[in-house]
This record gives structure tokens, sequence and C-alpha cells, in this order.
């Protein structure tokens, strides 16, 4: 078991090594002076490219320009973004946290919804409730985001008027901001710790459009998994002895098919983690929310080289991180699993 | 007595086809036929978009003709050409005016305009060139895949431990991410080159590097176990080479399992396009694609300007919706068991 864990932790450091060696080595297929564009701050620093271009050693050969790019990041500096007028890890401190919010206020509707749904449409299999559930999962996993989230947009912001349909907070109290305490880094707890309630609530609506639209496009998969799952364990044996049993049928249910059925539930945390980092590129667009997401869309479109490879790097990292994470959790809860 | 030998029944390969079980699974299900046929209808669409929304402008100068009519004769050139290859002109959608605000349908523009551009024309070429990359990357793909994924399974050992490093470092990486990555440095590139270039070509290069370790993976599995059976010990043993077990024997009965895969890229692939050039990383403004024709519509949400959202909303749902109908019920006729 520890020596499991031991190795899936020394192989994060590997795979992210590979990768951003595949990575940095892409950007090779542009011009030094398009290389340098990362390292350029103002109008000034325009003017002496070609220095710039000596300077850094954009022309060395690519292992040498490799490793400076290696222990530049190492250091936490991972260049100028143009989109943000600011430098990369500079915005990803102050946009992640705001992403952060987002999927946290989408994981946990999801893996509920998802649970209760799914199990729902396997104790009915092929009644009325699981026809219908399993029409809305196909009709959930045909919508790609985009559509949902520009939908969602049209009807409750543009024709209801309901909810707000852009950013992260009302203009006016963006103002007050700046007096808020920052304790966690999530806006929506931060200024209900402050006591500013209306600021939270005001957040909170915000949220709920980007959130709604995130758990339609990736609720569906998970559904349909925990449906299988649970059909699974309905048929198994011990199953069948806890009937046998005598023991009645809601016990049965939640505590001997549902507890298995969830064990493989937690192996979709890589595949959630995935969903919800390229959604966030769609709804934080759609919906103006100043998250990564939306930062990093705009540093493509104006082909802002820093900001991408710094985005790139840490979403490989988180995904690095969860899976090595999902691997060892399932490990532990299903003492079936043998580690070799 | 002689009594006449047994009729041998003679069945064609359409028979043993279409009266196979998947089949049989598969004709009885009405929502995967339904599918299928809004798929198939999809398909005509995109293959005669010069006839549904007829070229204009530039159009018909590269296609050589005086007037736009002159494709819907079918022994002309000009049909062969608009159908089976139509210059990049056509796939730009009609421009019937510079106003920036939306105008509701007309018998012009059966689905209004935005920004002066046709909508529908744009949906209709845009399915064009939806299927046409999907079914090029889903191709180049595949075949990379099973060529990667053959050799990995049939040789084992360090390369396919070298192949399988390699494709999970790739997969460290969420497929939207490195799709964007890719695309950014293209871009540059291309831009940078300062010629013209065909918009489709970044996306199509971007789709490929990211797609194919996906069916790698899936058909080294099934190699792993199709090298073990004995046909093909039997095979080497009548002095059979790699290469001619590989082709021959592995690889024709190890692709089934990418089939489904493959048949539901071909609908995740446009929509994946879609969303890129939705956020505005796909094509110039006014190539005819979907995703963009969304995009415009985020000026113009108000319900008086209705039609600018609903028809590609409604084009992309209805397409991604069949498309999933038909490859689930593909699927689940596949599946032996599945009941």
């Amino acid at each position: 078991m520890l020596n499991f864990i031991v190795r899936r932790v020394l192989q994060i450091p590997v795979v992210m090594l590979v990768l951003s060696l595949m990575i940095v080595g892409l950007t090779q297929l542009l011009s030094p002076e398009q290389r340098a564009a990362p390292y350029i701050k103002s109008e000034q620093a325009a003017a002496r490219l070609e220095q710039i271009i000596e300077q850094r050693g954009l022309r060395d050969p690519f292992p040498v320009q490799y490793g400076r790019w290696l222990s530049s990041t190492l250091t936490g500096d991972l260049g100028y973004s143009k989109a943000s007028g600011q430098d990369v890890i500079t915005t990803i401190r102050e946009r992640l946290p705001r992403t952060l919010e987002l999927t946290i206020v989408t994981a946990i509707p999801i893996l509920l919804l998802s649970i209760w749904l799914g199990t729902l449409s396997a104790l009915h299999k092929d009644k009325l409730i699981d026809q219908v559930l399993r029409v809305l999962v196909v009709l959930g996993y045909s919508l790609p985001s985009f559509v949902v989230g520009i939908l969602m947009l049209a009807v409750f912001y543009a024709y209801l008027g309901w909810l707000p349909g852009a950013g992260q907070v009302s203009v006016l109290n963006t103002f007050a901001l700046g007096d808020l305490h920052r304790y966690t880094g999530l806006l929506s707890l931060d200024a209900a710790l402050n006591g500013r309630w209306d600021i939270a609530w005001d957040v909170v609506q915000h949220l709920i459009l980007p959130a709604t639209t995130l758990v339609i496009v990736l609720s569906a998969s998970i559904i349909k998994v925990m449906r299988n799952n649970m059909l699974e364990a309905l048929t198994s044996d011990y199953v069948r002895t806890a009937r046998a049993k005598g023991l009645s049928s809601r016990v049965v249910n939640n505590k001997h098919a549902r507890r298995n059925a969830l064990l493989s539930i937690v192996t979709l945390g890589g595949f959630l983690i995935i969903g919800l980092l390229s959604g966030s590129l769609i709804t934080e667009t759609i919906f103006a929310y100043p998250g990564v997401g939306q930062w990093v869309v705009q540093a493509a479109i104006g082909v802002d080289l820093a900001a991408v490879l710094g985005f790139a790097m840490l979403s490989a990292v988180i995904v690095v991180v969860v899976s090595t994470i999902v691997d060892i959790l399932y490990g532990v809860i299903d003492p079936r699993v043998r580690f070799d | 007595m002689t009594t006449a030998p047994a009729k041998i029944e003679h069945r064609s390969s359409w028979q043993q086809f279409w009266t196979s079980p998947a089949m049989r699974k598969m004709r009885r299900n009405p929502l995967a036929i339904t599918g299928l046929v809004i798929t198939l209808l999809f398909g005509l669409m995109a293959l005669f978009a010069p006839l549904i929304a007829k070229p204009s402008g530039n159009c018909v100068r590269d296609l050589h003709i005086t007037d736009a009519s002159q494709v819907y004769n079918p022994l002309s050139d000009a049909f062969r050409r608009a159908t089976l290859a139509p210059p990049k002109s056509c796939y730009l959608i009609e421009r019937l005016s510079f106003k920036q605000q939306p105008s509701p349908p007309t018998a012009e523009a059966p689905f209004g305009t935005v920004n002066g551009y046709n909508i529908f024309y744009g949906l209709i070429w845009g399915t064009r060139t939806a299927l046409k990359l999907s079914f090029i990357i889903v191709g180049i793909t595949l075949v990379i895949g099973v060529i990667v994924g053959a050799i990995s399974g049939y040789y084992g050992g360090w390369i396919d431990n070298l192949i399988q490093r390699f494709i999970d470092v790739l997969f460290s990486l969420p497929p939207l991410i490195l799709t964007v990555v890719i695309l950014t440095i293209l871009r540059a590139r291309l831009m940078g080159g300062g010629a013209q270039y065909d918009p489709t070509v970044p996306m199509v290069v971007a789709f490929c590097v990211t797609g194919w370790a996906g069916y790698a993976r899936l058909i080294r599995g099934e190699v792993l176990r199709t090298r073990q059976l004995e046909y093909v010990d039997a095979a080497r043993s009548l002095g059979a080479r790699d290469m001619r077990l590989i082709l021959k024997h592995v690889v024709p009965n190890s692709v089934a399992a990418v089939f489904t895969t493959a048949v539901l890229d071909l609908a995740t692939v446009p929509l994946s396009i879609a969303g890129l050039s939705f956020l505005g990383l796909g094509f110039e403004p006014g190539y005819s694609e979907w995703g963009q024709l969304v995009d415009f519509a985020r000026a113009w949400l108000k319900p008086e300007y209705w039609y600018v959202l609903v028809y590609p909303a409604l084009f992309i749902v209805l397409f991604s919706l069949a498309f999933n109908l038909f490859g689930d019920g593909l699927r689940d006729a596949l599946d032996p068991k599945s009941r």
C-alpha cells in the first residue's frame, strides 16, 4: 500500500516533466520574435525586441532554452500575460479562487443529483420514471455546454430577467470588495464571514446560471454510470442473500446495493475534474465570469503564449494530482483492490 | 431411388449482415432508427449544400458559372464541382448586407440575417464543414490510433511501455485544453507566415494530435487479447511474418472494439469544433460554421431576435441528439452483454 502510494506520487513530477518538454517543444514552431512576447511588458520593451531575444537566449539550442524555462517555472516565474496585463502567476493567484468557487458549487450538486437519480432510475428499471430519466440523460450528454449556456442566458437573463448574466458581482458591489477581509479566497464565503450577506447573496446569484449549465452538461454521464452500477449491484449474490435473509428492501437497496454502486463513482473523479476544467473555459466565457477559464480563452485568441502555457501546466498538475488521489482513495475504500 | 441433394441456402453478405443478431436488435430500436434517419438527412444536407443554399458572390465566380441556378443541372460540370469539391469561397457565408442588426426571416434568408450574414446559408454550409472535418479527423486519428495501438499491443515490452507512458502524459491534460494549446501555437505560426492558409488546417492538426491516443488505448487492449488466440499461433506456425500477422489476423479482429467509439466521435468532433469556434478559436469571421453563428447570437439575446439563436441551436442539438441516439443503439446492438 505505502509502496503503491509512493510510486504513484513519484510519477507526478515525471509526467509533468515530459508534458512540459512536449509543450515547450511545440513553441519551437514559432519564431524567436513570437516567443519573446511573454517577456515584453511595455511599449518601450517592444522597441528592444532584438535585445530581449538575445538576453533571453531565444535563439539558443532547445535543451538550453528548456532548461532555462524549467528553472524559471520552478521559481514561480511563468512570464507575463498580455491578456491580463499582469504576470501569469499573479493572474492565476487572483482568478483561480473564483474558478474554484464555481467548481465547488457545481461539483456538489452534480454528485448528489447523479447518485440520487441514478439510483432512482435503476430501482424503477423500465418503469416510466426510468424511461424519462434515460431520455433526459441522452439529451444531457448530447447538448454541448455552449448551447446550454447561451440558452440559459437567453431565457433567464435576457427574457425573464430573473438572474444576472455576467460577471461575479454586481457593479455596485465591486467597490465594497476592497473592504472585505479575505479569509478563504472564495468570495461568497468571505462576504458572509464579513457579515455582508447582501454581497454573498449577490455572488450566489451570479453563480447560479454558470453552475446550472455545468451541472446539466456533466451530470448526464455520471447518472448513467450510477444507474449501470446500481443495476449490477442489484443482481449480485450478496443482494440476493440480503433479501433472502428477510431484510427490508430499503435496507438492502441503501446499505447493500448503493454502497457498492458508489465505489466506482469515486473513479469518475478524474472524469469530473477534466469536465469541470474544460467546462470552465466555455461557461466562464459565456457568463463573463472572471475566472482562469475566461482569461485563458482571451489569451488563446490573442496568442498570449505565456498565459496558455501556464494554464496548461496548471491544469495538468490539477488533473494528475486528482487522479492520483482518486487511485489511492479507491484502494483505501475497496479492499478488493490489490496494489502490486 | 435417388434423392435430390439438399439445397444449400445461399445468402449474400448483405443478407447475412441484415439478419445478424446485432442488426435485428438495431432494427427493433425505434429511437436508434430515428437517429440514423436524421443523421443521414444531415449527411445529404452536407453533400447537397450547394443545391439547398445556392452559391453566391465569389463562389459563383470560382465555380466558373454565370448564374447560380446552373448548379441544379446534374449533368453540368458546375454541379459536380459544387457538390464534390467546392472552392473555399463557397464556404464563406453569403452576406446580404453590412448591417449589424439582425433582420427577420424573409424568402431570401429563410432563417433571417445577423451582421448581414444569411443564417440559413451559414447553417447549411456549416453542416458540410462540420461533417467534412469530422470525417477527416476521425479517419486520420483512427488510422494513427490503430497503427500505434497494434504496434504497442503486438510487440509489448519496452515499446509498449514507452507508448503507453506517452499516452498517460497526453491524458494528463484535458483534451479541450491540449487542443487550445496546439491551436494557439499553430495559428500564431500560420498568421506569422503572412500567407493565406486553409482555416481548417490548424483545427484538423490539433484534433488529430489529441484524438489518436484514445483509439490506440482501445486497440492495444484488444490486440493483447487477439494475439494470443489459436488462429494467430496457427498462422505463425505456418510461417507468417509479423507484418502479415498484424495486418491480416490481429488488426481485423481487433478494430470492432473501436467501431462504436469512432461512430460516436463523428458526432462529438463537430460539437467540439463548434465549441472552439464559439470561443473565437476556430475560423475567420464569416466562415460557414455552427459555433460561430451561436457566437453571433450572444449579442442579440432579446426575444425579438429569437431566430438568431433558435435556428443554430436547433441544428446543433438535433444533430447531436440524433447521432447519439443512433450511436447508443449501435453500442447496445453490438454489446453482447446488453439485454
